[in-house]
């Protein structure tokens, strides 16, 4: 950054009204934000507290709170993980793709469609995944269930619908995949040209050039969209909330009927019960997504910032 | 390094400075042979197209690489290998998006009518034709106060934290909470407005300002992002440039920097209204439910279109879902409206270089 002066001279210049006006409510606007974030913390509390201390029935024969809101936790985890799994590789081939090898009337507007799938509604997802995509799976799992019915994965028995935390885990992998594909492809064409070609000029094939030039200094950026893509898949609501047939205890069966449903999407089907004893338990079970997706995004900021340290040494 | 200095000049000698290579059209032949190959499996067993796709894939990576193994070297079947998965990668990730897009089209676009867009859902019999003129009204109510509370707020904190801020605590803190609020799921968002109005108006609140409240939640990391990056690639040059002329600051930012950045500052804007106008969850539980058009967003349920989506695939009945193809196309096309605006915007409105 080549900034200079440009603060230092407004302490010679005459104080102006204008000037006072403006800056003030740039500062005003800026205050907002921190009032915004200090208002969902103090609302979410207020509401949501009690939730961790209500009568046993509201936790539906969990006993107490932790019993209810472990299951929660262990599917969105579970749900996110696949997604990530399955995500994350396609998601750097596409950029990959777009970046370094098709040619150009190929990559534009593959980069703009993908751009655009980026901003499709989660709850088309949801209908696409419930009505087209879960029905289509079905033989995949009786296949699986075959074939590899010995892993704890597919031990079935298989449902018939494909409602299934595998299929809700490969809808969430399509929702996130726009995402970490822009954010690394948007990395993987900032590599410095040099680089490149002195990798290319000793005689590196383009895979090698790509393992030597371009991950290494893209890597802090693959980082943080990887992480992004966890935060969306961690609080996405309506594409499980449609696709997943939620409704049992902790179990690692991927394809049959009863699985644990996110945190999210628990909200979502609960929320009608106006009970004000439920409305806690649920606002207590947010506030505990909000630390999860708070604690993914500050690691992801951390590793970017400390490679960002390293790369500018 | 010091592996390859150390190493006696007479092994070097001994590597070929050129290898063979494949001809041109070898991944064509390989790809023809893998599909034949593979073909036979459903002539023989009987199996589906898609595993036949399936194994073609499978062999044409495995006999390309192997080819090039013989022929070429190590390193260029590698090359080869993670080319075709690369290429792979590509396709397998297109199939569901292409499909996801078709869909939507092809069943929506039967539903589309005239009474489609202009009656709401209410009737009063049975027989009564429906639409989605509620919806797409309050959609649009509620994006737009949203707008209203959001692109002021985000404007303002990106001009404080590149022009006043400077890297001071307070700008460093807002850096910060914008990574924060950028991270929030939009049900937690959702979550807070709800308990922010319930606390203040009693329990049963709904409303669409409710609504706008969570979606600025949701927008105003991203429109104060997308500023603060154009506003910092106005060149200080123009800046000192006014400051020279005896411009005072605040004139030197509305006439010198937001004009340069206008563009880019307005592309950004639209482009964070495509991405919270496809938002569910949190006018699931604040905004509420209803038939009737609502055009007050601060009184009374308000259906937007995403939430009627979400309505029609609760009540389930194939005419229901149909109803909800209809609304999903709307809602597709509108994002896709607003990020071609966004695009033209952007060109329309790039800082002329001149000369």
């Amino acid at each position: 950054m080549s900034t200079t002066s440009a603060s230092s001279t407004r302490n010679t210049a005459p104080t102006q009204t204008g000037d006072r006006v403006f800056s003030g409510i740039a500062r005003t606007a800026g205050l907002a934000i921190v009032v915004a974030l200090a208002g969902v913390f103090v609302f979410l509390a207020i509401e949501g507290i009690p939730g961790f201390f209500q009568p046993e029935q509201f936790y539906k024969g969990a006993g107490s709170f932790w019993g209810y809101v472990d299951n929660l936790i262990f599917g969105t985890v579970l749900v996110a993980t696949i997604a990530l799994i399955v995500a994350v590789p396609l998601a750097f081939g596409i950029a990959l793709v777009v970046s370094h090898y098709a040619p150009k009337w190929i990559a534009g507007p593959v980069a703009y469609v993908i751009d655009l799938l980026a901003a499709v509604p989660s709850v088309v997802f949801g209908l696409w995944g419930i009505n087209l995509f879960a029905p289509k799976m079905v033989p995949l799992y009786d296949w699986l269930h075959e074939h590899l019915g010995f892993l704890p994965f597919f031990k079935g028995p298989v449902n018939p619908v494909g409602t299934t935390l595998l299929t809700t885990g490969l809808v969430l992998a399509i929702m996130v995949l726009p995402i970490i594909t822009a954010i690394s492809r948007e990395v993987f064409t900032q590599t410095p040209v040099l680089h490149e070609e002195a990798a290319l000029a000793l005689g590196a094939t383009r895979w090698e050039m790509i393992r030597l030039a371009v991950f290494p200094y893209a890597r802090s950026g693959m980082v943080s969209a990887v992480m992004l893509g966890l935060g969306r898949a961690l609080g996405e609501t309506m594409a499980v909330a449609m696709v997943l047939s939620g409704g049992g205890g902790i179990s690692f069966n991927l394809i049959t009927n009863s699985n644990p449903t996110s945190i999210a999407a628990n909200i979502a089907s609960q929320y009608k019960e106006n009970t004000p004893g439920t409305l806690h338990v649920l606002i207590a079970t947010g506030l505990v997504l909000f630390l999860i997706t708070f604690l993914v995004n500050f690691a992801a900021r951390w590793i970017v910032a400390r490679n960002e340290r390293r790369m500018s040494r | 390094m010091t592996a390859t200095l150390t190493t006696p000049p007479a092994t070097s000698s001994t590597i070929p400075l050129t290898h063979g290579r494949l001809p041109r059209w070898a991944p064509g032949l390989v790809a023809v042979v893998a599909i034949a190959a593979a073909g036979l499996f459903p002539l023989l067993l009987g199996w589906g197209v898609v595993p036949w796709v399936i194994v073609s894939v499978i062999f044409y990576i495995g006999g390309l690489t192997l080819w090039a193994a013989v022929v070429e070297t190590r390193r260029s079947a590698v090359d080869r290998m993670v080319t075709s998965l690369v290429w792979t990668a590509f396709a397998i990730a297109l199939v569901p998006l292409v499909s996801l897009l078709w869909t939507v089209i092809s069943k929506g676009l039967p539903a589309i009518n005239s009474t489609f867009l202009t009656y709401s859902a209410f009737r009063t019999s049975l027989d009564q034709p429906v639409g989605i003129y509620h919806a797409i009204m309050g959609t649009l109510v509620i994006t737009f106060c949203a707008a209203v509370i959001s692109v002021p707020i985000g404007i303002f904190a990106a001009i404080y934290l590149v022009e006043y801020g400077k890297g001071n605590r307070l700008a460093r803190g807002i850096t910060f909470l914008v990574d924060v609020m950028t991270g929030i799921p939009s049900i937690v968002a959702g979550l807070f407005a709800f308990s922010m109005f319930t606390l203040f108006f009693g329990a049963g609140y709904r409303s669409g300002i409710g609504g706008a409240v969570a979606l600025s939640l949701l927008m105003i990391p991203i429109v104060v992002r997308s500023t603060e990056e154009m506003l910092r690639l106005v060149p200080d040059d123009l800046r000192e440039a006014a400051y020279a002329l005896g411009t005072p600051k605040w004139r030197t930012i509305t006439k010198v920097v937001l004009r340069t950045s206008l563009g880019g500052i307005i592309t950004g804007v639209t482009l964070a209204t495509a991405r919270i106008i496809g938002e569910t969850a949190p006018l699931l539980l604040i905004a509420g439910l209803t038939t009737r058009t609502n055009m007050n967003p601060f009184d009374g349920f308000m259906t937007t279109l995403p939430v009627f989506i979400y309505s029609q695939f609760q009540k389930g009945t194939p005419a229901d879902f149909d109803l909800a193809w209809g609304t999903a196309l709307v809602l597709v096309v509108i994002v896709l409206l607003l990020n071609i605006a966004a695009r033209v915007i952007g060109k329309i409105f790039a800082p002329k270089t001149g000369r």
